[in-house]
């Protein structure tokens, strides 16, 4: 296995947020393994955090922990 | 034979979530947290001085996958208060700087979120894993 199909750029994981969630916008940093996002989607509206961020959990699965090694997520439904 | 009906382990996380009303389940130990979030996590509760069982989940495999299964929550540390999964670290120190954990956990008059919490001595951590 390579290095390069090893690796996690945040812009992946933004543009799979985005795709993974409706109208969702995310702004996500990292450096490859530790990542950091901040995602505003109206369909968080009404959701508990838990449930806000099971959603984003949903998109990556079992990615978690292992190719993505750690996610930090912040929620907001937006105006 | 096999016995399915029978998940000790399951069994086990679920005892320790019922027998504690604040309890977390992270890697390492309150006084050797082995990861950043645990840590943190753990630095909250002590600022705020509320008492809290921990759970090491590092030294049995299991204990994380059917914690996770059980949650329906992927990543460590997870916080339960009366029974209820609360969220992970993110959302542990989000609730603090807005008060609502001091509230969740019935501390009203806790120190506000105003500086970094400082890890401190705990207690010793349950042993799911020497249950079994």
């Amino acid at each position: 296995m390579s290095a390069a199909a090893d690796f996690v750029s945040p812009e992946e994981l933004k543009d799979r947020i985005e795709a993974g969630i409706p109208g969702a916008s995310a702004a996500v940093t990292g450096d490859g393994h530790h990542f950091n996002a901040i995602i505003t989607a109206p369909a968080f509206r009404g959701m508990s955090r838990i449930a806000q961020h099971r959603m984003v959990y949903d998109v990556f699965g079992a990615e978690l922990g292992g190719r993505i090694h750690a996610l930090s997520i912040q929620t907001q439904p937006g105006e | 034979m096999t016995d399915e009906s029978t998940n000790p382990m399951r069994e086990a996380i679920e005892t320790a979530i019922s027998e504690n009303p604040v309890i977390l389940f992270m890697k390492g130990t309150p006084n050797q947290p082995a990861c950043g979030f645990s840590a943190r996590t753990v630095a909250i509760l002590q600022s705020l001085g509320a008492p809290f069982a921990a759970v090491d989940i590092l030294p049995d495999p299991r204990i994380r996958q059917e914690l996770s299964t059980l949650s329906n929550w992927p990543t460590i540390p997870q916080l339960f208060v009366n029974g209820e999964l609360v969220g992970g670290c993110d959302i542990v120190t989000e609730m603090y700087q807005s008060g609502e954990l001091q509230h969740a956990l019935g501390l009203e008059n806790a120190p506000a979120a105003e500086t970094e919490p400082e890890p401190e001595l705990a207690q010793r951590p349950l042993s799911i894993e020497n249950r079994l």
